[in-house]
């Protein structure tokens, strides 16, 4: 579970409750209400997943043994800029690896993790459907085709300069 | 596909892209313009429910979805599973990393998919349909909101479809990034709001499906051929393709090729057509090594394969599958021990964890790759990657596990020498395991400064001042220094 305890205030419980109520507090709703609530949210803290369980009356295990089965979820809040790196087969072999290689030691983070100043994260994806571009990486919204190692330093000063 | 040159056309066949990147997919006008949802009219009022699926058998149209079991005959096992609910679900799961077809369609043609799930609807006698799609595929999410919201207006979803007195109605669902969750059953769990993990079959979801209740799976581009089965007949479909493969398949080209993107090709088309008329050939004039198809459960084809027709059977007997649709074209420089060691990594990663042969057993596949691609590999090591290749193959829960060790089955059956250079040579020739690259300095770039000489923390580089040098493979501890030093680009790997 992540390591910061966060305390929830009172309208964001409020938010969640509502949320759960539009899905009828029904359990087989529970991937779109944790799909609503990651939207909102940004990311699933185990203090979210506590409250969406007391509301829809499920084990709290129950709830995080969803969360933890999709890779689509996080317990980890993005970064404010999240890096994506598609390591489906086109870009891998076209040398995806050295790119995400790359964003690993310059951010000096793992995938999966987010910069402690929080304002990059690294995640990898499975084909984002540009494999001509291939190796392809997103930051945000934007994304960067034919991307080599030696082009992952500008991109990063791009949000940080 | 307009940068295709004409000739190219003509081994193209589209069906199920036939309205992609024609019609503005958010107006269903365009659709029905173009004969949409005339097959939906032709099934209500002309057709028995019986007499559709009797069309649908004699098509020949089988699932694209992998398995390619006939879709007519899925159906005809739920209709006659007798229930007072039923379900249609569209899988639009596309899993596969590095294939997009099932995503194009969506975003292109959104009605076909409506229109056919209504056409099973009345088939099998459901009266809800489900489309189980990514969450990463926002674009096909918000067009398929929009089209379903157009088909309601029009009375062509809803209650009484043109007056027939039949309804049906189609619903979202969201996957969350798990690649099992195509797998029908497990698809089904994760619809139901579980963890997507996989069930024994049977029971088959046309018998005990979503909510228990009989459930006919079918996957987009399965779907997607639907209509223009039932406008143009089922003699006219079967017309096209090879003996037991009917129709054509869509493919995502990508990789080391000239013209990567989407292809509709004539089942039994060869590898050949495929790779170097459609394709434009290997990128930068390179030399063909292998065409990986079916994703993670699949194999793949050389050139010894360059002519043979591409369909379900063949694809099988060599080694591979038809899967999705995924084809990944590899030159000489990509490394068949790495390409197994990344399809392996995927599906470690993807493992539901359920069942003990595919959740140990790929961890111990990938551990024995990622051996043999680090130089630590044995002899030996190949025969344990075979064994438990079969193992795994044939004790593992669902067609995940049973057919992971086959990206690293047919690399070794294809490229015995590849593997056999890394574990006795311990060289990778296309030089892409880095740890099995060796320092060595360039002859004729050295000036003989001796920079590298005198940071080699081992010394083993000799060479007089002013004379090229050369380094001793047998100490070299690979640091990287002396490349560090070259100011004058000698120091390579290779
Ligand atoms: C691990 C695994 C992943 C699968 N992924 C998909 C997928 O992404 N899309 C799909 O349509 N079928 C997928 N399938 C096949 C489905 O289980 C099922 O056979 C298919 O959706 C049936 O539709 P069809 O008969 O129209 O092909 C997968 C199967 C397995 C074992
Ligand atoms: S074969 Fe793999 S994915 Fe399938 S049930 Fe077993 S552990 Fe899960
Ligand atoms: S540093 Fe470069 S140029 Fe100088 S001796 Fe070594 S290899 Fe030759
Ligand atoms: S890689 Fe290191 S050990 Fe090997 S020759 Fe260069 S400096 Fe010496
Ligand atoms: S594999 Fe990277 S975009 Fe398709």
């Amino acid at each position: 579970m992540s390591s910061v305890k966060i305390e929830l205030r009172q309208d964001q419980v409020d938010k969640i409750h509502s949320i759960c109520d539009s899905f009828g507090n029904q359990e087989g709703e529970l991937i779109n209400v944790l799909h609503k609530c990651q939207s909102t949210f940004g990311y699933l803290p185990a203090e979210v997943q506590e409250v969406i369980s007391e509301k829809m009356e499920m084990p709290a295990a129950k709830v995080y043994g969803v969360v933890t089965f999709y890779s689509f979820f996080t317990m980890i809040p993005k970064g404010k800029h999240p890096i994506s790196i598609c390591t489906g087969t086109a870009c891998y072999v076209r040398g995806a690896e050295t790119v995400l290689n790359e964003f690993k030691k310059q951010l000096e983070i793992e995938v999966g993790e987010t910069c402690e100043d929080g304002i990059f994260s690294l995640s990898c994806l499975r084909c984002v459907g540009a494999c001509g571009l291939a190796p392809v990486v997103q930051v945000g919204d934007k994304t960067y085709g034919r991307v080599a190692p030696d082009d992952v330093k500008g991109i990063i000063e791009a949000y940080t300069g | 596909m307009s940068k295709y040159s004409k000739n190219i056309n003509k081994k193209q066949i589209r069906i199920a892209l036939r309205n992609c990147g024609i019609i503005d997919p958010e107006i269903i006008e365009e659709y029905i313009a173009r004969d949409g949802y005339h097959a939906l009219g032709e099934v209500l009022t002309r057709q028995t429910p019986e007499e559709t699926i009797e069309l649908m058998k004699a098509s020949g149209l089988r699932g694209r979805g992998g398995a390619g079991f006939p879709a007519g005959l899925k159906w005809d096992f739920a209709r006659k599973n007798e229930a007072d609910q039923k379900y249609v679900v569209c899988n639009a799961d596309e899993g596969d990393p590095g294939a997009f077809m099932d995503r194009s369609i969506l975003e292109g043609d959104p009605h076909s998919v409506l229109e056919a799930m209504a056409i099973v609807g009345r088939c099998i006698g459901s009266d809800m349909g489900y489309i189980y799609i990514r969450a990463e595929y926002p674009l096909a999410i918000a067009r398929l909101k929009i089209a379903i919201e157009q088909a309601r207006e029009y009375g062509l979803l809803g209650k009484d479809i043109l007056g027939s007195g039949f309804n049906f109605d189609i619903d979202l669902k969201y996957g969350a990034g798990a690649f099992v969750c195509g797998e029908e059953t497990a698809l089904i769990h994760s619809m139901e709001g579980e963890r997507g993990e996989p069930t024994l079959k049977p029971p088959f979801p046309a018998e005990s499906g979503y909510m228990g209740k009989p459930t006919n799976v079918n996957n987009v581009e399965t779907l997607a051929n639907v209509p223009v089965i039932i406008l143009k007949g089922a003699e006219w479909f079967s017309s096209i393709g090879t003996e037991s493969s009917k129709g054509t398949k869509v493919f995502a080209l990508a990789g080391k090729i000239n013209n990567v993107g989407l292809i509709e090709v004539p089942m039994g088309t060869t590898l050949r057509e495929v790779i170097f008329e459609i394709g434009g050939g290997i990128k930068d004039g390179k030399k063909f090594k292998a065409a990986q198809t079916g994703g993670p459960s699949g194999g793949c084809l050389t050139e010894k394969h360059l002519d043979t027709p591409i369909d379900y059977e063949n694809l099988v007997a060599n080694g591979s599958m038809m899967g999705s649709g995924g084809m990944i074209v590899m030159d000489e420089d990509d490394c068949m021990v790495s390409i197994a060691r990344f399809y392996l990594d995927f599906t470690v990663e993807e493992s539901c964890g359920k069942c003990a042969p595919c959740r140990i057993g790929n961890k111990r596949l990938h551990e024995l790759l990622q051996r043999i691609c680090e130089g630590k590999g044995e002899e030996s090591d190949l025969v344990r990657l075979r064994n438990l290749g079969e193992v795994i193959k044939d004790t593992s829960l669902c067609g995940l596990g049973q057919s992971s060790p086959n990206p690293v089955l047919s690399t070794m059956d294809n490229f015995p020498e590849e593997y056999l250079s890394h574990v006795v040579d311990k060289k990778c020739t296309s030089g892409v395991c880095t740890d099995l690259l060796e320092y060595f300095i360039v002859e004729e770039n050295c000036i003989g400064c001796t920079a590298c000489a005198r940071a080699c923390p081992v010394g083993c580089i000799s060479g007089e001042r002013k004379e090229p040098h050369l380094i001793n493979p047998d100490t070299c501890i690979k640091c990287g220094a002396c490349m560090e030093k070259c100011k004058f680009d000698a120091v390579i790997l290779k």
